[in-house]
């Protein structure tokens, strides 16, 4: 049994072999079933729901990147070090609050549709960006700051230079954890008018519809691997070499 | 050159006013470099922290050349002075090339400039440029992080260097290497250097100057060998260690210890020999060869007893001294060879004079002696 399974820890080969087989297997089972053909029937409503979703991935992803980094950069900055603790609390309530009660609030304030889907959407991802901005730049050893500063280097190209580099990976692992709560949670967009993936998978499931809510919910799943596998690469290439655990 | 004048810092802490810097008053000349010591919390870092602004002063001047500091842009400033720390503080980030230029790209160098002096610099501490210029900085060991610590410091060249404890977290092994290395660097660039540390041992050794302090006054401020010899008080007496005198063997050289002895040479005869020690009132002679090396030596008895020439009768020198060495290494010999002399070489290994130990006692109590007449003669007047 365990020489079985070391085997197979140091097979690739045998591993991928193993893993195709299974893929293949379950989908012909799927394709016996029917479920394809229903799956299938839905293509235009994918393509059109899918670009949607992403949409709103991007939209309110992007702004809680730039929004959460600037933050974090703000609070981690010596004058505002008094407020800082405060603010993430305030977050880490803000966080605790069900991202479909963040919805139905936006929605409240908001009204229906696009706009008010991005605010929540952008609201329940800011948090681990933030936290992550702030706790990578205050966990730069105060000896890099200090060479920095003993050689004349001034706060604005410290900050460029030494820290944000030297915070990024940590920064790069919230930002992933954010968009991946982030493409999860699109689809309850749909429940304020936001459009996006979850149209499919809501009807679906309101029609008994399996065919329907498989369409909705293989692409959303799909698209948060996808999520998640390029800002894996984003990580792996965009930090230097010298601070990147994973190079 | 470095002039601190009246440079004091109080730091407002709950418990009260603490005075880290107490009206210290030195100057350190042009190509020299400066150890501040003393017991961790003496203010040392304190006074070395204030002079590129890191750690606001209180009250006094600063003088970096003659020009007031206070004058002085602080980044401005800041970039003009090399600075080193224990901590090393190079950016993981960046290459060991990219590190050693932070401060000529900076100052707007050319890159080309800055790089092709950056590989110069590296060369210069036994790092290969080929291998090392393009790692980052936790693909190095800590001693070649260091070196390369000590190279950005140098990198744009700046007159005047602040170093804090740049080689305390260095292994003993390693540090004695460093340290060599450094002043290596240091003969040929002259710089005017700071140094914070709280090893007598590399005071002695590194420093041209050694400032000790004490509860932020600086207790005394002289040559390695005067503190040594000299201790102003009970305090720095205990410092410096109650060995302070083997101590001092470290900053005397052999040749300094050294004195001429005529040799003689395999083809002499032992009545020649016998006829020089008569005359130098030794009880030994220096053999050389026909390159003029210390070959061997014949012992007086041995030249009154006999006849007939050297070649026949003289002994193997266990070991000689290079003139260039200081006296640590030279009694060190004489201890394991279990000598009282040594003959002394220069650099290609020719025979110059001999280091005894009686000279050494002599050449290092000279200092006590002229110390106790200076101080009869005192309290005399």
């Amino acid at each position: 049994m365990t020489t079985a399974v070391i085997a197979f820890r140091r097979a690739p080969g045998l591993r991928h072999l193993l893993t195709l087989l299974l893929v293949f297997a379950l989908g012909m089972g799927v394709q016996a079933s029917g479920l394809v053909t229903d799956i299938m029937d839905y293509w235009g409503d994918i393509v059109f729901l899918s670009q949607q979703h992403m949409v709103l991935v991007l939209v309110s992803g992007g702004l809680a990147i730039v929004t959460g980094v600037s933050l974090g950069i703000l609070l981690s900055r010596p004058a505002m070090r008094r407020w800082a603790e405060a603010v993430m609390q305030v977050l880490n309530i803000g966080t605790t609050i069900p991202t479909l009660a963040v919805l139905a609030l936006s929605m409240t304030l908001l009204g229906l549709g696009f706009t008010p889907a991005v605010f929540g959407l952008w609201l329940a991802t800011l948090l681990p960006i933030t936290r992550n901005t702030y706790q990578g730049l205050l966990a730069v050893p105060p000896a890099l700051k200090e060479a920095a500063t003993g050689m004349g280097m001034g706060s604005g190209r410290m900050l460029l230079k030494v820290e944000l580099p030297n915070a990024l990976f940590v920064i790069f692992a919230g930002i992933r954890t954010a968009l991946a709560v982030n493409v999860g949670t699109v689809p309850l967009a749909f429940l304020i008018g936001g459009g996006g993936l979850g149209e499919l998978i809501f009807t679906g499931i309101d029609l008994a519809e399996p065919g329907m809510m498989l369409a909705g919910a293989i692409p959303t799943a799909l698209l948060a691997i996808l999520v998640d596998f390029l800002v894996g690469q984003g990580q792996m290439w965009l930090i230097p070499r010298g601070v990147n655990p994973l190079r | 050159m470095i002039t601190l004048d009246k440079l004091t810092k109080v730091f407002e802490t709950a418990n009260g006013p603490v005075t880290a810097a107490d009206h210290v008053s030195m100057e350190v000349p042009e190509g020299e470099i400066c150890i501040l010591l003393g017991p961790s919390g003496c203010g040392k870092t304190t006074a070395l922290k204030m002079i590129n602004r890191l750690i606001p002063k209180t009250s006094g001047k600063i003088f970096i050349n003659g020009r007031d500091t206070d004058e002085q842009n602080v980044t401005e400033l800041r970039r003009g002075i090399g600075y080193v720390i224990q901590q090393i503080g190079l950016f993981p980030n960046m290459t060991i090339v990219d590190n050693i230029c932070v401060v000529p790209d900076m100052l707007g160098w050319d890159r080309a400039k800055s790089r092709k002096r950056a590989m110069e610099l590296l060369e210069m501490v036994n790092l290969d440029p080929a291998v090392f210029a393009n790692r980052f900085p936790k693909e190095l060991s800590g001693g070649q992080q260091q070196r390369v610590g000590v190279v950005r410091a140098l990198a744009a060249d700046p007159p005047v260097m602040l170093m804090d404890e740049p080689f305390g977290a260095i292994d003993p092994i390693n540090r004695e290497v460093i340290q060599d290395e450094f002043l290596k660097l240091q003969k040929e660039f002259r710089k005017t250097i700071m140094f914070v540390s709280h090893d007598i041992d590399e005071a002695v050794k590194m420093g041209d100057k050694v400032a000790i302090f004490r509860a932020g006054k600086l207790e005394q401020f002289d040559s390695p060998d005067n503190v040594l010899a000299h201790p102003a008080n009970p305090f720095i007496a205990d410092f410096v260690g109650s060995d302070r005198t083997l101590k001092r063997l470290r900053l005397v050289t052999v040749g300094q210890a050294m004195f001429d002895a005529p040799a003689v040479t395999e083809d002499d005869t032992l009545d020649r020999a016998a006829g020089v020690m008569r005359d130098l009132d030794h009880d030994f002679v220096v053999v050389t060869d026909r390159h003029g090396r210390p070959d061997g030596y014949v012992r007086q008895a041995v030249a009154e007893a006999k006849h007939g020439t050297i070649a026949e009768h003289h002994a193997r020198l266990p070991v000689t001294v290079e003139a260039g060495q200081d006296l640590r290494t030279a009694v060190s010999q004489m201890f394991t060879h279990d000598v009282t002399w040594l003959a002394v070489t220069d650099s290609q290994g020719r025979y110059q004079g001999v280091v005894t130990q009686q000279g050494i006692t002599h050449l290092l109590g000279k200092t006590y002696g002229a110390a106790a007449t200076a101080g009869t003669a005192a309290a005399a007047e």
